[in-house]
């Protein structure tokens, strides 16, 4: 086992590379750079192109390109970079291209700040760009966890023909933590792409397209979609659950909110308060019937973002009468301390 | 065992190298650890600190309440993390730029002129290596050599080889000052 201290930005940039990703196009921003810069660095010398483009828009749009052609693509941005990135993520979903787009999310709304922050939940999970589309998200808490994600990111957008995204914060991109790199994809276990734009010799041109001009016919297109996200839905939620089975209260955050309360919920067993901890993996699909069970045995879910209540929303749908479904979020960038959210645990189990 | 320690100073005073050797001395010594830097719009001359925690177990929450030790490289990271470091823990003070003594009498003041002694040895770049080296004497769950192997490993992947050898005399230089201040040897 060789372990790697690496920042999350270059262990995310490591793990695409490894998970054959050929084409990483991007516009640079805080606070992922490094990202970019690591790429910028290692993709030529390993058989890739690395292109920086002249704006977001123009590199998602790229992306776009890439995977119409067949190639296993990517693009990172932070916060309000994504944002001019969600008219091509929305075609990307019309014309069922896979590729990853990773967002370091930042503090916002607006120019924001460049601090960590969780508020781009919605934008990532109800859809930012226009149209009856869905993203895969996946939302990492630790930098390893980071690396194995984007390599499943790649997997699934191919399997399914739907793009992934990579739903992190400056504080995850910006930390080292030792990693176990995974190990390179071979490039024989890509799933073949015969829809792809290769060049038709000696066969019916491919076309890709994300728009239909007849109703009936984009109905169709949308059904077919539909029937994607179910298939997703039904396979591929993915959680961790932790001292669940005794608990009188239900912790539920993701990515460094998630790891935060693990600490949370450690530091409240130590005082005798007996709390669990379901920490949502893919947030869409979303884990409704983990949290539902979970919640039967508790009286009190309480959400934890970086953000003025996003998941919360989820979470309170999932939970629906069975417990009450408290909030506690941190705004602007500002990342609280694992007692400081401690006391609001207190707060509830004392009411 | 789980203990966080804060490195902070100046931009330019290599607190963010000297928190990474650490970490890496101490995930290559078979703990658990991570790294986190602040990272907000800084520049060179303003102020840097970084958080490293070391832990038996996997590590939840990479922020810390209350920091185990702290080196402090200049005047204003004493004032702003002295008041959170844990009752029992440590401050390395760099003494030839903090002029006061600790205000709390529940934590161990280490005061080593970090700047002065690395002129001393012509290698004015390495006081953040004569810090680390002083605070490793007061910590114990990453041996001195995990630290020097971690150094030197360093210096390697960056193609500094001819540093080394300074900036583990710098390193060394650290330790047995901090010896002198907590052992009186």
């Amino acid at each position: 086992m060789s372990l790697q201290l690496m920042r999350g930005n270059e262990a995310i940039a490591e793990a695409a590379i490894r998970a054959g990703c050929r084409c990483y196009f991007c516009y640079p921003i805080t606070p992922q750079g490094e990202l970019v810069e690591y790429m910028a660095r290692e993709l030529p010398t390993r058989g890739g192109e690395f292109l920086q483009a002249e704006s977001e828009v123009s590199a998602i749009n790229m992306v776009y390109g890439a995977a119409a052609a067949g190639v296993r693509t990517m693009t990172s941005s932070s916060s309000p970079g994504i944002s001019l990135k969600m008219e091509g993520i929305s075609y990307m979903a019309g014309a069922r291209l896979p590729g990853v787009i990773v967002n370091i999310m930042r503090g916002g709304p607006g120019l924001g700040n460049i601090a960590p922050a969780q508020a781009d939940y919605f934008q990532a999970t109800k859809g930012g760009g226009h149209g009856d589309y869905r993203l895969i998200t996946l939302a990492p808490s630790t930098v390893p966890e980071a690396a194995e994600l984007v390599m499943e990111a790649f997997e699934l957008s191919d399997r399914y023909r739907v793009p992934a995204m990579i739903l992190a914060d400056g504080m995850l991109g910006q930390m080292m933590e030792p990693v176990e790199l995974p190990e390179p994809v071979d490039p024989a276990d890509i799933p073949a792409r015969p829809w792809a734009l290769t060049g038709a010799k000696g066969r019916d041109p491919n076309v890709v397209l994300s728009f239909d001009l007849d109703p009936q016919g984009l109905k169709k297109m949308n059904q077919e979609l539909q029937a994607i996200y179910r298939q997703i839905q039904h396979n591929e939620i993915r959680w961790e659950e932790s001292h669940t089975e005794d608990a009188e209260l239900l912790l539920v955050a993701y990515g460094t909110m998630g790891r935060i309360a693990r600490t949370v919920a450690r530091l409240a067993r130590e005082e005798g308060i007996r709390a669990g901890l379901i920490r949502p993996i893919t947030l869409w699909p979303f884990p409704y019937d983990p949290i539902r069970q979970a919640a039967q045995s508790v009286s009190t879910v309480l959400t934890l973002e970086l953000s003025a209540g996003q998941m919360w929303e989820d979470v309170q749908l999932a939970v629906g009468q069975r417990a009450d479904t408290p909030f506690y979020g941190e705004l602007g960038g500002v990342v609280p301390t694992p007692r400081q959210i401690l006391k609001e645990v207190k707060r509830y189990v004392s009411s | 065992m789980e203990q966080g320690v804060v490195f902070a100073g100046f931009g330019g005073q290599g607190i963010l190298l000297a928190g990474k050797i650490l970490a890496r001395a101490g995930m290559e010594h078979g703990l658990h650890v991570s790294w986190l830097p602040s990272y907000g719009p800084e520049m060179r001359g303003g102020t840097a600190n970084c958080t490293v925690v070391l832990s038996d177990k996997p590590i939840g929450a990479p922020i810390v309440d209350t920091p185990w030790a702290l080196v402090a490289m200049n005047a204003p990271s004493l004032d702003r993390f002295e008041p959170q470091l844990a009752p029992g823990g440590a401050a390395v003070i760099n003494s030839s730029l903090v002029k006061r003594d600790l205000e709390r009498t529940d934590i161990t003041g280490i005061q080593v002129p970090v700047t002065t002694l690395a002129h001393n040895l012509d290698m004015p770049r390495a006081s953040n290596m004569v810090a680390l080296g002083a605070l490793i004497r007061f910590l114990d769950a990453v041996p001195q050599e995990a630290v020097v192997q971690a150094l030197s490993r360093e210096m390697e992947e960056r193609g500094r080889e001819s540093l080394i050898e300074g900036n583990r005399k710098a390193l060394e230089l650290g330790y047995e000052e901090a010896g002198k201040v907590l052992d009186g040897s």
